[in-house]
């Protein structure tokens, strides 16, 4: 039972993940989900220490906020106060991790506990710990799963209801601007949406591997097809394929879960890329007309 | 006379990073005509264009389209951005990209309705990609991808239209193509404004010029525009543009006496 509800609750992580992904892929943004998912921790330690309380909805909230103010400084350092691009990001998340690190260190004390390893590299192991249980005996699932499922419904809300207006942003935001469409908000909005992943994953896979969540699944799939759609439905079925793969390998050889899911995930990536080339050598022409069916 | 005014530019002047890229522009143009925007290398066309699109911030200076603010006549106005200003291995097709002419504020969280994919359908078939309707655009030629934005602009059905140097790369059918389409919509009564860089073929494309470099040169006619002091006064001291210059004076019948050409 308790298997079941990681490798349900690590699907929904890499399904949240894979969906956002691949338009930070498509965006030519990776890093910026990086900083993201690093840079929520200010929020994340402030609303602990508001809230007093690890399942209050102000977590989500504060978390959110510091990933959209993430993009606004890195955009704001790159556009306004003309620093290099991945400079802007290096400084912005470096700085804001290191206040979320002194915060955690002296600031936030008494009841609150968070600590730098459970940040930096999640424990799945432990999600079934904390558990909903309703009527005293009834027992629903861990917490964390129920997180994700409710993030993966926004999730899917959002993305399926302004699909047209992230489709614009990432092909050619300054046509939507020509439209009169503000881009900024949309923009804005993804990078909310980022935040959300990275905060309701950080306690399930860290802040460190959430990033292959995000990124890997959504670059094998762009490596396969050619279609916006399906490529966010390869994307989510290949993060859960390395999620299943990657629980029994880590269980088999009694290594790190996520550890082995994001390897595994990699590895995909490069047996995906290596097929690629090598149908790419052997025939073009046949692999463009495979291409144009997928 | 101000009906006849399409677009108007007063006082504009934008900069980045300390230089002016362009200098207190002033002038109106007409309506219903192929207009063409000259110029060497960063003399700012790109700019003055998205000026008028409303994409870049002026220093000082307004313009206005059909005597109106931009946001007030959006739907009259059509961009055609520069085809390498996006990625092209975008997962999308000719019809998605298409469509994209058809967002609107009001249906942008809607889903397209027949008449949208009508006009889409129409507009791909203005443009012949028709057999390549489904074709992501990845896999089409770069002459194809230049035609699909232009389909995306007439999906708009706009009055006016503001494209960045369609003739960039393509292939002579896409050129054709491209022309015949322009002169349809001049019939129309569209107006075209088109930036362009090859002055050797200016005058078989335009009826009417704007001759940039940071400040306005000249604008008017292409007898009016195309003069040895207009073109050496926005090229300067170009010696390869020079000839270019020439050879162009020639073309279009202008006096011309040797001896005075210093090359």
């Amino acid at each position: 039972m308790n298997d079941i509800f990681i490798i349900l609750t690590a699907s929904l992580v890499a399904i949240n993940a894979s969906i956002l992904g691949v338009f930070l892929v498509l965006r030519k943004m990776s890093m910026v989900g990086d900083a993201i998912s690093h840079s929520v921790l200010p929020g994340i330690v402030v609303a602990y220490f508001l809230s007093g309380d690890r399942t209050s909805p102000l977590l989500l909230i504060g978390a959110a906020l510091t990933g959209v103010l993430t993009s606004f400084l890195i955009n704001w350092l790159s556009k306004r106060a003309k620093i290099q691009g991945d400079a802007s990001i290096g400084i912005t998340y470096t700085f804001l991790f290191a206040i979320g690190m002194i915060m955690i260190a002296g600031g936030v004390q008494g009841d609150v506990d968070i600590d730098m390893e459970c940040v930096l590299y999640g424990d799945i192991a432990l999600i079934n710990l904390d558990k909903v249980i309703v009527d005293g005996n009834l027992y629903l699932g861990p917490r964390a799963f129920f997180i994700e499922g409710f993030a993966t419904i926004i999730i899917a809300l959002v993305v399926r209801i302004g699909f047209k207006g992230f489709k614009l942003l990432s092909f050619n935001q300054d046509f939507g601007w020509s439209l009169g469409l503000n881009m900024n908000k949309w923009h804005y909005m993804m990078m909310g949406l980022v935040s959300l992943v990275t905060v309701v994953s950080f306690e399930v896979v860290g802040a460190i591997l959430v990033v292959g969540f995000l990124i890997i699944p959504a670059a094998t799939a762009q490596l396969i097809t050619l279609k916006l759609k399906r490529m966010m439905l390869l994307a989510s079925l290949l993060g859960v394929l390395a999620v299943l793969i990657g629980y029994y390998f880590a269980v088999y050889l009694n290594v790190s879960i996520t550890g082995a899911m994001v390897s595994v995930s990699g590895l995909i990536f490069f047996v995906v890329l290596g097929l690629k080339q090598i149908k790419k050598k052997s025939n073009s022409s046949e692999f463009e007309a495979l291409s144009t069916e997928l | 006379m101000k009906n006849q005014v399409s677009v108007e530019v007063h006082n504009l002047t934008v900069s980045y990073d300390g230089g002016p890229v362009l200098w207190d522009i002033d002038f109106e143009l007409p309506q219903g005509q192929i207009i063409g925007i000259i110029g060497p290398n960063g003399s700012g066309k790109t700019t003055l264009l998205k000026s008028i699109m409303g994409l870049v911030e002026p220093s000082s200076g307004f313009v206005k389209i059909y005597d109106k603010n931009l946001d007030d006549v959006r739907e009259r106005v059509a961009y055609v951005p520069q085809r390498e200003s996006v990625d092209w291995d975008f997962p999308a097709s000719v019809f998605d990209v298409v469509m994209m002419g058809r967002y609107r504020k009001k249906n942008l969280l809607k889903r397209t309705n027949k008449a949208d994919v009508e006009i889409v359908n129409q507009s791909i078939e203005k443009v012949g990609l028709t057999e390549f309707k489904n074709r992501q655009i990845s896999q089409l030629s770069g002459g194809q991808q230049q035609r699909v934005f232009i389909a995306r602009a007439l999906a708009q059905k706009a009055d006016l239209y503001l494209m960045d140097e369609p003739f960039v790369g393509v292939d002579a059918a896409t050129e054709s193509s491209i022309l015949a389409l322009l002169q349809e919509m001049k019939a129309d009564g569209k107006t075209v404004l088109i930036i362009h860089h090859d002055l050797q073929t200016v005058s078989e494309y335009f009826d009417y010029l704007v001759l940039l470099n940071t400040r306005l040169i000249a604008k008017g006619n292409l007898q009016e525009v195309l003069t040895k002091e207009n073109l050496s006064n926005a090229y300067g001291g170009q010696l390869t543009l020079l000839s270019k210059v020439v050879d162009l004076i020639k073309k279009t019948e202008f006096p011309i006496r040797e001896k005075d050409v210093d090359l």
